[in-house]
């Protein structure tokens, strides 16, 4: 305790520097093996469960002393869960986490409080994460009051200490968070995390809420902090622009699951999985000259209580493994897929095409006027297949399963499209594995050593 | 295009011969007008490095589809909406705010319009100064403008606005989530929209409505009609608020940061229905964001707005390849990859009592004495031998004085960059610089910039 007590005390006095971003010959100040989070969906009054939403379904990676790691991915993915999973904010359902070589998963409540002086975390909004009605120096002097430093001059020291540290003014101690603007409130955010001399800091979307010359200042304060401080960081965030800007190492993340894991050099130049690559060619480029996204991922991402089998992208994937036998123009195949996937989830509704087809002919007929040919035309108009495939055999699979989707038995066409356009992506679950570019990625396209569609060469490697 | 034919009467446009456009482009050559200075400019201004990579972007199938989108509308070159001197202010207990204050641009049909700048720039505000949707009191127009097919919209009543509002201008909003009514189905508040500005029975209303779903790709349009909103994604729910816009074919969309709540994935699919929409029905568009990387996605025009006023104007290129005002600049600098870590030091000014001179010059490290005193300069044209689209490119700043020489911006830049470059004088100055600044950034992408801060 007293020397824990000592380190806050020399928070003036004790920065750590030179080191380096990603020293591999030390331990990892942080690792995580096979952390999973599950919430129980229970129904009923005895709570009975009836299902699971996979926030996190068994993560691992480390973080090294005085390293920036980030985690990226769409909302929904389970990273801000991994997040607060860790440091049992949450309790994990499952997995060990090793802080500086002890399973913090083991921790007792005493420990646990000891533990959390040396991780700390920012949140996204600092609108809310701040009480209205504390000063923004009782705000800070918080943690460490109640990790034990009573004496008050003390707190009110390492505050003034810590506000100017984070580009404030002492003075501002006395001021409210309603007086400060988001990016200030961002910072008090920052000293509060250091009130603690951490040594690492979580940061869950520490700038999406903030314009963006802000965003640049926070960045570039965490930075600065990190350098002194010798702090390792690990960064959330769904904008691959701001990881890019300050990480050593990114992990990409869908569905609850790590998909791409690398230097950030590595993942941003020579992305391996597809999900990397259409995130990056999502991201806007602030050149006019250069628009049109080379990828674009259709639909939304699926329902973690549920997730797809095998590849848990293979329902998004552009690049998604061709089934043998048949050739497809690979956004053709994607695109035949959206129909087998809808026809899956049963929410085909062959009703509601013919009824799209008589309002747009604005006649007097009835759906049930509809021909089963103008139905179908229309199904791949509503799909964007085309009206005849270029494989002559794969036209008439799809051709006799329209068939009996329009003649009311989508069972049969279900199972004729299952049985002859299948594809590995969605009954092999693809690993982690180390992939010549550097990084890991798990990815069947890689395991099968399939050559790279067009598509992935469209990314630009910039 | 099956819309276009059904618009009802009350929607047409009277002749517009009194709204003789300033800008002297003639009408054929807008296509042709689009890509090639660009590529000029490219040309010219650009590094050698990336040289290549703007040639070949520029002619481009995007480029091309941007270009046709625009002479694909009969009537390109007309002005939709004149602004002018645009002044909304706030009576608040801490002083009269002024939000908006000074504000002109046009927007042509056909044309997307971006109003960009950070919190506080007044660009919301500035956009629901246009069909005055802010509370009132105590928000009020104090002075100047707003033109829109002939009719000032600043002087009309709140009914008169009423029957325009949604008919002919149409806005969307950040938070779809709030937007839609959690308690009515998603087809009922389309077919109330639709039904508030024209006189069509049920039937017929639901009819447009699954065609309105239709065009913003909402799959199953008839089934999704009776979802309730929350079974919508936030994408779903922002392509419904798009369709509830689109509802009576408005010749103007106001998009506010319509896709700032969403994942990055989903915006692009956003921001590519906007283009589709607009390219079918070429309606003019006001986008307002503080996101300068979907600027350059689809803006044709962009506003640059600062403390509520106009920084710079001018087409998307001219602003992009060779940003002139110093707030401009910063901006850019502050995108992620795009500069150095930092931000621009400062804050914006009280907007309660403006300072004197330039808004910006607290702040900008090219500040001279002059700077503070009178009121914000005069906009200059950023010279430059060829036009983007006829589309004049502005500059707030005294450093563009005809008397003055820009290239003391150039100067301070390649201090801060690591590449020195040969200064010319005159016209080209400003494009260089900030060309050069890019690229030197640019190299040094994310390990250059850490280098910088670590070590």
């Amino acid at each position: 305790m007293g020397m824990e007590m000592e380190m806050e005390m020399g928070i003036g006095v004790s920065p750590v520097s030179d080191q380096p971003a990603a020293a591999r010959t030390e331990a990892p100040l942080l690792s995580v093996r096979n952390l999973t989070k599950h919430y129980p969906i229970t129904t009923g009054l005895r709570s009975k469960e009836v299902g699971r939403v996979r926030a996190v379904d068994g993560i691992d990676f480390d973080v090294y002393p005085g390293e920036t790691v980030g985690i990226v991915g769409e909302s929904g993915c389970g990273k801000s869960t991994a997040a607060s999973s860790l440091i049992r904010l949450e309790e994990p359902t499952e997995g060990t986490v090793r802080f500086d070589g002890e399973d913090i998963t083991q921790y007792d409540q005493a420990e646990l409080k000891a533990f959390r002086r040396r991780v700390q975390m920012i949140f996204q909004d600092p609108e809310s994460s701040f009480d209205p009605r504390m000063s923004i120096g009782e705000a800070i002097a918080e943690p460490l009051a109640v990790q034990g430093l009573s004496d008050a001059s003390r707190r009110r020291e390492i505050v003034a200490d810590l506000l100017e540290r984070v580009g404030l003014a002492a003075g501002d101690a006395d001021r409210y968070p309603h007086e400060l603007s988001g990016g200030q409130k961002q910072r008090v955010g920052l000293a509060r995390a250091l009130s603690m001399n951490p040594d690492m800091i979580i940061a869950d979307e520490p700038v999406s809420a903030l314009d963006v010359s802000i965003q640049s200042e926070i960045l570039a304060l965490m930075t600065d902090l990190q350098e002194t401080f010798g702090l390792s960081i690990l960064l959330i965030s769904h904008n691959l622009a701001v990881i890019r800007q300050i990480c050593d190492r990114v992990a990409v993340m869908y569905l609850g699951e790590i998909v791409e894991l690398g230097t950030a050099s590595e993942v941003f130049t020579n992305p391996q999985h597809p999900y990397t690559r259409a995130l990056l060619a999502s991201i806007p480029t602030a050149d006019p000259t250069d628009r049109g996204m080379g990828i674009e991922l259709t639909g939304d991402v699926p329902s973690p209580s549920n997730p797809p089998t095998g590849c848990r992208f293979h329902t998004r994937c552009p690049e998604l493994i061709q089934p043998e036998n048949y050739e497809f123009e690979q956004s053709t195949w994607r695109r035949v897929m959206d129909l087998r996937q809808k026809l899956d989830q049963g929410t085909v509704d062959v009703d509601a095409i013919r009824e799209g087809v008589v309002t747009e002919r604005e006649s007097d007929e009835t759906p049930d006027d509809v021909s089963a040919t103008e139905t179908k035309a229309r199904l791949r108009d509503e799909f964007a297949i085309p009206q005849s495939l270029d494989d002559s055999r794969a036209e008439s699979v799809l051709d006799a399963a329209l068939d009996e989707l329009v003649s009311g038995n989508p069972a049969a066409a279900r199972e004729r499209l299952a049985t002859e356009f299948a594809t590995p992506c969605e009954s092999q679950s693809p690993t982690l594995e180390d992939t010549t570019a550097g990084q890991t990625a798990s990815c069947l396209r890689l395991e099968n050593e399939l050559p790279p569609t067009e598509l992935e060469q469209t990314v630009r490697s910039d | 295009m099956t819309m276009a034919t059904n618009r009802p009467d009350n929607a047409t446009h009277p002749p517009h011969t009194d709204q003789t456009p300033s800008t002297p482009t003639t009408d054929g050559s807008t296509a042709t007008n689009r890509s090639t200075p660009a590529s000029i400019t490219n040309a010219n201004a650009r590094g050698n490095k990336t040289i290549m990579n703007s040639n070949t972007s520029a002619a481009s199938p995007a480029r091309d589809s941007t270009a046709a989108e625009s002479s694909s509308d009969a009537k390109p070159d007309e002005v939709l909406l004149t602004v002018e001197n645009l002044r909304t202010v706030f009576d608040t207990d801490d002083g009269t705010v002024h939000a908006v204050d000074g504000v002109d641009f046009t927007v042509q049909r056909g044309e997307t319009v971006c109003i960009v700048g950070e919190s506080g720039s007044g660009k919301t505000v500035t956009s629901e100064s246009i069909t005055q949707l802010f509370k009132s009191p105590p928000g009020s127009i104090a002075d100047g403008s707003v033109v829109f097919d002939g009719i000032d919209l600043a002087s009309r009543t709140e009914d008169e606005l009423t029957d325009i509002r949604g008919a002919r201008i149409s806005h969307i909003f950040q938070n779809p989530q709030g937007a839609l009514n959690p308690v009515y189905t998603v087809g009922w508040q389309l077919v109330e929209a639709i039904q508030l500005h024209r006189n069509v029975d049920d039937d017929a209303a639901r009819e447009d409505a699954i065609n309105l779903l239709n065009r913003v790709g909402i799959p199953e349009a008839s089934s999704r009609l009776d979802d309730y909103p929350h079974e919508l994604s936030g994408g779903m729910k922002q392509r419904v608020m798009i369709a509830m816009a689109l509802a009576c074919q408005p010749d103007l969309l106001i998009a506010d940061e319509p896709t700032t709540a969403l994942d990055v994935t989903i915006q692009a699919q956003i921001l590519k229905l906007l283009r589709e929409l607009q390219a079918d029905s070429g309606m003019s568009i006001v986008f307002i964001t503080h996101d300068l990387g979907v600027v350059a996605e689809i803006a044709d025009r962009v506003v640059v707005m600062y403390a509520g006023k106009v920084m710079e104007r001018g087409s998307v290129y001219d602003v992009f390849e060779s940003p002139s005002h110093p707030y401009t600049k910063a901006l850019l600098e502050c995108l992620p990859g795009h500069g150095s870590l930092g931000g621009i030091p400062g804050s914006l000014p009280d907007p309660t009592a403006p300072p004197t001179g330039c808004r910006f010059a607290d702040r900008c490290p090219y500040a001279v004495a002059e700077c503070t005193v009178g009121e914000q300069p005069v906009f200059e044209s950023v010279g430059r031998e060829v036009q983007n689209e006829g589309i004049e490119h502005e500059v707030s700043c005294i450093h563009y004085r005809s008397t003055d020489d820009p290239s003391v911006l150039d100067q301070l830049g390649s201090d801060r960059s690591s590449t020195p470059q040969e200064r010319p004088s005159g016209q080209t100055g400003g494009s260089r610089d900030s060309d050069t600044d890019r690229d030197g950034d640019g190299d040094g992408d994310g390990d250059g910039d850490r280098g910088v801060t670590r070590e």
